[in-house]
């Protein structure tokens, strides 16, 4: 069978695993769905491998990621925190000032697109933080779709601003009452609103997970962010970075900033897990520090789960990385040892999301703000010739109120 | 020929669900000998897991009735009861669950179990034709039939899961053939094509429950299961549902 794996020269495949099925990255991946989403997500493979080098895809996709969205996106030179911080030259990689104020844009634009093609007429999405269900809303506005969005009523609480948006846009909100009522319950009942609805329907997946091929199909759309950034940074410095980072809950943006870096060998790749209270607490959401193997939600990959394969429920206080997963393709970059993953508390990334406000005048996502607080761990430890990149994936418009509150301000939307 | 398909080649059966640890693990091994004792042909235990994406809201809420059961209810729990329950009853058990409480029980390990408890299959609603190679394997070597499942969105794709078939096939409920517990033409297309490619027993899932319904689905299919009645009894009458259990399958078999 034929493997679709990012760098298949970086991987070591043994020969039983070149004998498993589609999508694989190391081991991980796959398509461990139920049968009746088979044909769906098989139809969707054939669209997109015929539309991703379809002429006129690519420039209709180009000319929305253009003029709609704002792309290229800025590589911001942070001279203030480079001083402040005493160390490494820190770039931004700013996606947080795309359309609707996310990277989650890139994805949705393209699969939006796709769905259009496909005849479909109704787009749904999950949701956690709600910047995948804002930008799919968005989307659906404009290319003239219908759309719904499961959002876990836990996180339509925490992110209540982002649901009146969605519904602004013409979206419906569905609030997720099963489970834990965070963002894999909304993933559970957004791919059963698929199964039983597939004629009309196509599921806009937001991150690099789930089975084949939505971790190829997110990544492709989202590594726009590394191939901007890798030529900015070339332009702008005569070189490529030391560091590339980003948060990761799924690991979307994280995997769109890594991509064009990958084959560079010498750029070390680190993500940013939420540690939530602390890796050694169960209120945690850090998957590949905390997880083990598993098969969920399509994949195999690394969870956050007990001994009976019982998948637990995590805490992060940032509604975009509380997943207890991590896309196939980012365990199998720390299975190769190509990027390591690092833990990043609640307390450490709040007081990220008010430094860099402080500092550099950007109200960065709470997500984001993970990556920051490493970057502020490890950039007075590197050389002044030596740079960071660091991707803003959001805005944190969202976050000021829960901000707010974290610090007992009772200031409520 | 495997146990399962046995019990249900050449006739017309009935097929009991429900999940276990519902409301607790020592019922249900009770609730299984009722079913089994009012002419169910196999009888389906849910292993309950912590997110049953495939299911609707009964099976889901029963799920977080037994994972929240005082101890809960563990993979070891559910192998401990079903060896005591195949030992007083004579149908074939076949245990319902999501495939990473398997995968991280181990696979190997998990079907010498079955094989040690009397489970004689296993069905398993997230793995894909695609993904069964790696389990399917392991299964042979205790002779444990792993169950195929068919949509009736899955067209071409039926001849070789048909062909591939152990045990019994699974026709998934969509939702056309569930709501208005009519048959559809889509059903009836689904189940010939399988007909033709091979004699493992088809088994239709379904929301219908009047006997004069449960009639028009077994004049085309070996056997037929409706998961949510008996979980939905178990969930009204808790640890006394066991007369209801046996009065409801009793009708249903009687109508069949």
């Amino acid at each position: 069978m034929f493997i679709d794996a990012g760098n298949p020269d970086e991987l070591n495949y043994t020969e039983s695993e070149a004998l498993m099925s589609k999508g694989r990255y190391g081991i991980h991946g796959g398509q461990y769905i139920p049968e009746s989403l088979m044909n769906e997500v098989n139809k969707l493979e054939e669209a997109y491998e015929f539309y991703k080098n379809d002429e006129d895809f690519i420039n209709e996709l180009n000319n929305l990621s253009r003029e709609y969205a704002g792309r290229p996106s800025l590589l911001y030179y942070a001279e203030k925190m480079t001083k402040d911080l005493g160390g490494a030259k820190i770039y931004f990689k700013r996606e947080d000032l795309n359309h609707t104020g996310s990277h989650k844009i890139n994805n949705v634009l393209g699969q939006a697109l796709l769905a259009k093609k496909m005849g479909k007429t109704r787009i749904i999405a999950e949701t956690g933080a709600g910047q995948h269900g804002v930008a799919t809303a968005t989307a659906a506005a404009l290319l003239g779709l219908e759309c719904e969005i499961f959002m876990g009523k836990e996180d339509t609480i925490r992110q209540a601003l982002n649901v009146y948006r969605m519904e602004l846009l013409g979206a419906k909100v569905h609030a997720v009452e099963s489970g834990t009522m965070t963002l894999k319950d909304a993933v559970n009942e957004c791919m059963g609103e698929w199964a039983r609805r597939t004629e009309d329907t196509l599921y806009v997946l937001g991150s690099v997970m789930g089975p084949h091929p939505f971790p190829m199909i997110v990544r492709d759309f989202q590594s726009v962010i590394s191939r901007e950034a890798r030529a900015q940074i070339l332009e702008k410095e005569g070189k490529l970075p030391d560091v590339v980072m980003a948060c990761v809950g799924g690991g979307s943006n994280a995997m769109g900033m890594f991509y064009e870096f990958i084959k560079d060998e010498d750029v070390k790749l680190i993500g940013c897990e939420a540690a939530g209270k602390g890796i050694d607490t169960t209120e945690t959401a850090a998957t590949v520090n905390t997880g083990s193997l598993g098969i969920f939600h399509g994949m195999k990959s690394y969870f956050c789960q007990d001994e009976y394969g019982q998948i637990a429920p995590v805490y992060s206080i940032s509604a975009g990385l509380d997943y207890p997963g991590v896309g196939p393709e980012h365990a199998n970059l720390y299975d190769s040892g190509r990027a390591s993953y690092v833990p990043v508390t609640d307390d450490e990334a709040v007081n990220a999301f008010e430094y860099i406000a402080r500092t550099e005048g950007i109200i960065a996502a709470i997500e984001s703000s993970h990556a920051v607080a490493h970057l502020m761990k490890i950039a007075p430890t590197m050389d002044k010739d030596q740079i960071i990149i660091c991707c803003l994936s959001g805005r944190g418009d969202k976050d000021v109120a829960a901000i707010a509150r974290y610090r007992g301000v009772d200031l409520h939307e | 020929m495997s146990r399962v398909k046995e019990a249900l080649v050449g006739k017309k059966s009935f097929i009991g669900f429900l999940t276990a640890g519902d409301p607790c693990i020592e019922k249900t091994e009770d609730f299984i000998v009722e079913i089994a004792n009012a002419g169910a042909a196999v009888v389906e235990i849910g292993i309950p897991f912590s997110d049953p994406i495939a299911e609707g809201p009964v099976v889901q809420e029963a799920n977080v009735r037994a994972l929240s059961a005082p101890g809960g209810c563990t993979t070891d729990m559910v192998f401990d009861m079903v060896a005591k329950a195949s030992k007083r009853v004579d149908v074939p058990l076949v245990l319902l669950t999501y495939l990473n409480p398997v995968y991280k029980y181990g696979y190997d390990r998990f079907c010498a179990k079955c094989k040690e408890t009397g489970v004689d299959a296993i069905i398993i609603p997230d793995l894909s034709y695609e993904e069964k190679g790696e389990l399917v394997e392991e299964a042979k070597k205790y002779d444990i039939d792993i169950i195929s499942l068919i949509s009736t969105n899955s067209g071409d794709r039926i001849k070789m899961i048909a062909e591939d078939s152990t045990g019994y096939i699974y026709i998934l409920p969509s939702a056309e053939h569930v709501a208005e517990g009519e048959i559809s033409s889509k059903l009836v297309e689904t189940v010939a094509r399988i007909r033709k490619i091979t004699d493992t027993p088809v088994v239709i899932e379904f929301g219908a429950n009047t006997p004069e319904q449960i009639a028009r689905y077994s004049d085309i299919a070996d056997g037929i299961i409706i998961e949510t009645r008996i979980v939905k009894l178990i969930e009204k009458y808790g640890n006394d549902a066991g007369s209801h259990i046996y009065d409801y399958v009793k009708k249903m078999v009687d109508s069949i």
